[in-house]
């Protein structure tokens, strides 16, 4: 087995230097390593995206990249979403008050996936948005809380783009 | 105003947004992994088991002081197996745990356990639940000749003449594949050892903590009070984690053993392969009809393939009796003969998954009476119209009483929203345009609020039923409620709150809802079978009130009244009709500590209720439109409708949430989802790019309306929702493709009926499409 590597990772903003194996995957050193256990890990082979982070500003599988490939981005992760005085992003807001979760294991994949998504554009089409959603996997919802939350935070944050 | 009734946000939900969740993978970092070796063949003798030198590796001989787990039916007709927890001498299913390698993390355990190398002579496996049930067919298992583990048989005296004076008997096969609850969250636990102590706490991704405590107490032969079981926040269960598995008998052992902290976090693939699967099953089922469509009788042949197996503490009798008792659904008919049986293979076993048959069971009375109505030319909706029950409490042929409910009420409902003139000239208008559209239509009951009389019907050794709740107010006026229910995603603690609220006259924020911990909470029996709302709801409310007694006595005593003049709303015990009153917080100090002026209250403010209902009946139509590409075999929905009747809606964004999301898996079981096996007993389908959950892009907007029976079964008037979802959509849907594809005569479908079942029926009624 390949021997461990020190490495500096910058997530919501902070560095954490860690000690990991190269072969450790991006999700496995933000939970086991950085104590980030917001990012769940529901397939390890890239389908679920309950371990979506955001990469550079883009959503990323966090199973399918090894940690030590991440050096030298900015990685954004649900514990990074909520403003520094704990108020809820329009995202999390929207989620709870629209019932977008139920176990909420997926919910943290979900609202990274939405994130960059909407950061991006916020303009989505309805079917701009389901299609988006499309890529990850909730057992419990059924979908259309969630899909309802992410259009009521686009509108949202579209509000808040103009102002 | 009541808080009964609000789309009261949940208070599970900030933790789990904020990404403060707790599961059991969020809390094992630091204990040595675990990772059992599993067999690569569904049946054979094992011959030897290799250990890498100096590896931390335990076989079933290292385990030789303890039990197999063993759940027991007392029916004559029942076989019990037992399942060890690592296999003894020879395996019978893929993925069965072999042996357990502990390492000092995943990577280092995963690691040893490619090197454990497990000789074993393969032998014929069998998979199908008819290969299985044929003359000669290999045995299972020595203690089930035949590979019938159960068997349920009844025959009403009338039964021939009803089919000798039927003007149609209508014969029709249907079959589910299997599927897996796939929660989210896979299964796993943490055994902390507690040298101080000695005892184990094994904190672990479960729906059912106390049972779970007693079966692994049992099977290692230690006592119960030195193990404590807790389920943290669960990513899921849909009945997947309500069974004792081997893995956490063996995690408990390990940590007892080894005097350390150990961990096994499931992945995906030996969730498929080892956790447990559900339907598999082959209903053939004979209806006898009079000329106007009324239904004489039934007659069925119910075959379940339960696996390798029998799940504890259910048994493998949860889905063939089910399927006995429950067959007759929402319709009113005197004569039914059955035959059920539960039979054994070499596969993964079988046990409860949200639904529990009755999409099966369901899914066949809807599609005999389709069947029915095309032969008699009689419209769908009318031959249901005439059967259905309509006169309460009503009975049915194996004598379950049903408590009032809309079965056609709920129908009629939907079939004027759904706008059926509309929609047949759209079907006529797009068929000669070459497109095929078809609605479909599902009634059916939701037996929910199972108490012991329905298991200790099924002659269940450990039966299920009764909740136990304790509410305590603290001396600042908070509440504590400890309940044996183990809600997990379902949003209880909220509803709960809620309920408790009410009787109180406080806000639900003041609320504490504590469960998943057999050191904290009553003993019970966990969240299942659509339960914890009846049972644990109708429990917290008579403990509630009282709770609400005694704070009455207290404020009356204070305020000197009758303890009859005082009410409980808005934080105070107020004296009705008056401004006088006083706060309920006041009123607890005083409970606590000037007790001496309540002798009839005692000290403190608690209180205790028991609740064991004898069952409830939700019920639903569920209506789907459908669009069959005939080139390609694809299904695609464009409306679903759900008219549904759950009683008295505590909080309906968490009704309309469970619906939801039922139904998904519905659409699933009906379309998409389906563990294969090859004839080997090899799976097919161990991850989830061949294991298919439908996505966001596949499952439609879900249009939900209520209707609300206030049933005298309940306390709290609300009937179980958890499953309805699961067990209308498959019908429904079914119903659809068949209406879409009428012109092409084509009657028999399967579950999932994917494009390649499709094309195949379509080239056999003479259609090619691609390919
Ligand atoms: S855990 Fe990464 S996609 Fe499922
Ligand atoms: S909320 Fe449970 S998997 Fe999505």
């Amino acid at each position: 087995m390949a021997e461990s590597r020190t490495f500096t990772l910058n997530i919501n903003g902070k560095a954490h230097t860690v000690n990991a194996a190269p072969r450790k995957s991006l999700a496995d050193v933000l939970r086991e390593d950085c104590g980030l256990t917001g990012t769940h890990v529901g397939c390890e082979h890239g389908v679920c995206g309950a371990c979506t982070v955001l990469v550079d500003g883009k959503p990323v599988r966090s199973c399918l990249m090894f940690g030590v490939q991440a050096e030298g981005a900015e990685i954004r992760t649900v514990e990074g979403l909520a403003a520094a005085d704990g108020s809820l992003h329009p995202l999390q807001q929207a989620f709870w008050e629209h019932h977008g979760l139920q176990c909420g294991f997926c919910t943290p994949g979900f609202l990274m996936l939405a994130v960059g998504a909407l950061e991006e554009n916020p303009d989505m089409s309805d079917d701009d948005i389901r299609d988006l959603l499309s890529s990850n996997l909730c057992r419990c919802t059924g979908y259309q809380n969630i899909v309802k939350s992410v259009r009521v935070a686009a509108a949202q944050m579209r509000g808040q783009a103009r102002s | 105003m009541t808080w009964i009734g609000r789309r009261l946000r949940r208070f599970e939900d900030p933790a789990l947004l904020l990404g403060r969740g707790s599961f059991v993978a969020d809390r094992s970092s630091t204990a040595a992994a675990v990772k059992f070796v599993r067999s690569p063949v569904a049946a054979g003798t094992i011959l030897g088991i290799d250990i890498p030198d100096g590896a931390s590796v335990f076989t079933a001989r290292d385990l030789a002081g303890t039990k197999p787990i063993r759940p027991i039916l007392e029916r004559p007709d029942y076989r019990a197996v037992g399942q060890p927890l690592l296999a003894v001498d020879r395996v019978v299913h893929t993925g069965q745990a072999v042996a357990v390698v502990v390492g000092r993390d995943q990577a280092d355990a995963e690691d040893l356990a490619e090197q454990v190398y497990v000789d074993i002579d393969p032998s014929a496996a069998v998979v199908d639940v008819d290969a299985a049930l044929a003359e000669g067919a290999r045995q299972v298992h020595a203690e089930a000749p035949g590979n019938v583990l159960v068997e349920g048989r009844m025959k009403t005296p009338g039964l021939d003449q009803a089919f000798a004076e039927a003007a149609a008997v209508v014969a029709i096969t249907l079959r589910s594949g299997r599927q897996s609850a796939a929660p989210m969250e896979p299964r796993g636990g943490l055994a902390e050892f507690d040298p101080a102590s000695g005892r184990v706490t094994l904190t672990a991704s479960v729906q059912m903590p106390h049972m779970l405590r007693t079966g692994i107490a049992d099977v290692l032969g230690m006592r119960e009070t030195d193990l404590r079981v807790v389920a943290p926040d669960v990513g899921g269960g849909f009945g997947q984690k309500m069974s004792l598995f081997p893995e956490y008998a063996v995690l408990v052992w390990l940590a007892r053993h080894l005097r350390r902290d150990v961990a096994w976090i499931e992945d995906r693939r030996e969730n498929f392969l080892a956790a447990s699967h559900s339907r598999d099953q082959v209903f053939g089922v004979k209806g006898a009809f009079a000329a106007d469509g009324r239904l004489l009788g039934i007659d069925a042949d119910l075959r379940s393939n339960v696996g390798a197996f029998s799940c504890y503490p259910v048994t493998c009798g949860v889905e063939p009796l089910m399927a006995f008792a429950e067959l007759p659904g929402p319709y009113d008919f005197a004569e039914y003969g059955v035959r059920s049986r539960g039979v054994t293979t070499n596969t993964c076993m079988m046990a409860p998954y949200r639904g529990v048959s009755r999409p099966m069971l369901t899914l066949t009375m809807e599609r005999l009476m389709d069947v029915a109505a095309r032969r008699l030319g009689i419209d769908p909706w009318d031959i249901r119209r005439r059967n259905l029950i309509k006169h309460f409490p009503h009975k049915s042929p194996t004598g379950l009483v049903y408590d009032p409910a809309t079965y056609l009420e709920a129908m009629e409902a939907a079939e004027q929203r759904i706008g059926l003139g509309e929609f047949r000239a759209r079907q006529k208008r797009l068929r000669d345009e070459g497109r095929y559209i078809g609605l479909g239509v599902s009634v059916f009951s939701e037996r929910s609020g199972y108490g012991t009389p329905a298991f200790a019907a099924r002659k269940m050794q450990i039966v299920p039923g009764y909740e136990n709740v304790d509410c305590t107010m603290d001396p600042s006026g908070y509440v504590d409620v400890r309940i044996g229910a183990s809600p997990h995603g379902q949003g209880l603690k909220t509803a709960l709150a809620q309920l408790v609220a009410d009787e109180l006259g406080i806000s639900p924020e003041h609320v504490r809802v504590i469960s998943g911990d057999t050191d904290a909470t009553p003993y019970g029996w966990g969240t299942f079978a659509s339960r914890s709302m009846v049972i644990a709801g109708g429990a917290t409310k008579l403990a509630a009130t009282k709770l609400a007694d005694k704070i009455r006595l207290v404020a009356a005593t204070l305020l000197e009244v009758e303890p009859e003049a005082i009410e409980l709303a808005d934080g105070l015990a107020r004296v009705r009709q008056t401004n006088r009153s006083l706060a309920i917080a006041d009123a607890a100090r005083a409970a606590y500590h000037q007790s001496y002026k309540f002798p009839a209250v005692g000290a403190g403010l608690r209180d205790t209720a028991l609740y064991d209902p004898g069952g409830t009946f939700s019920n639903a139509c569920h209506v789907a439109e459908v669009e069959v590409d005939i080139g390609t075999g694809g299904v695609s929905i464009s409306r679903f409708l759900v008219v549904e009747d759950a009683g008295v809606l505590i909080n309906p964004m968490i009704v309309d949430g469970q619906i939801a999301g039922g139904v998904a898996q519905g659409i699933a079981n009906a379309l998409y989802e389906e563990v294969v096996y090859d004839d080997a007993g090899n799976l097919l389908t161990a991850s989830f790019a061949d294991y298919l959950p439908p996505t966001a892009a596949e499952i439609p907007e879900i249009d939900i309306v209520h209707m609300e029976t206030i049933s005298p079964a309940t306390v709290t008037g609300a009937k179980g929702v958890g499953e309805g979802g699961a067990i209308g959509a498959p019908a429904a849907v079914l119903n659809a493709i068949s209406d879409a594809l009428s012109p092409f005569g084509i009657e028999a479908l399967e579950m999932p009926a994917t494009p390649d079942r499709i094309r195949d029926l379509l080239r056999k009624a003479g259609i090619s499409p691609h390919g």
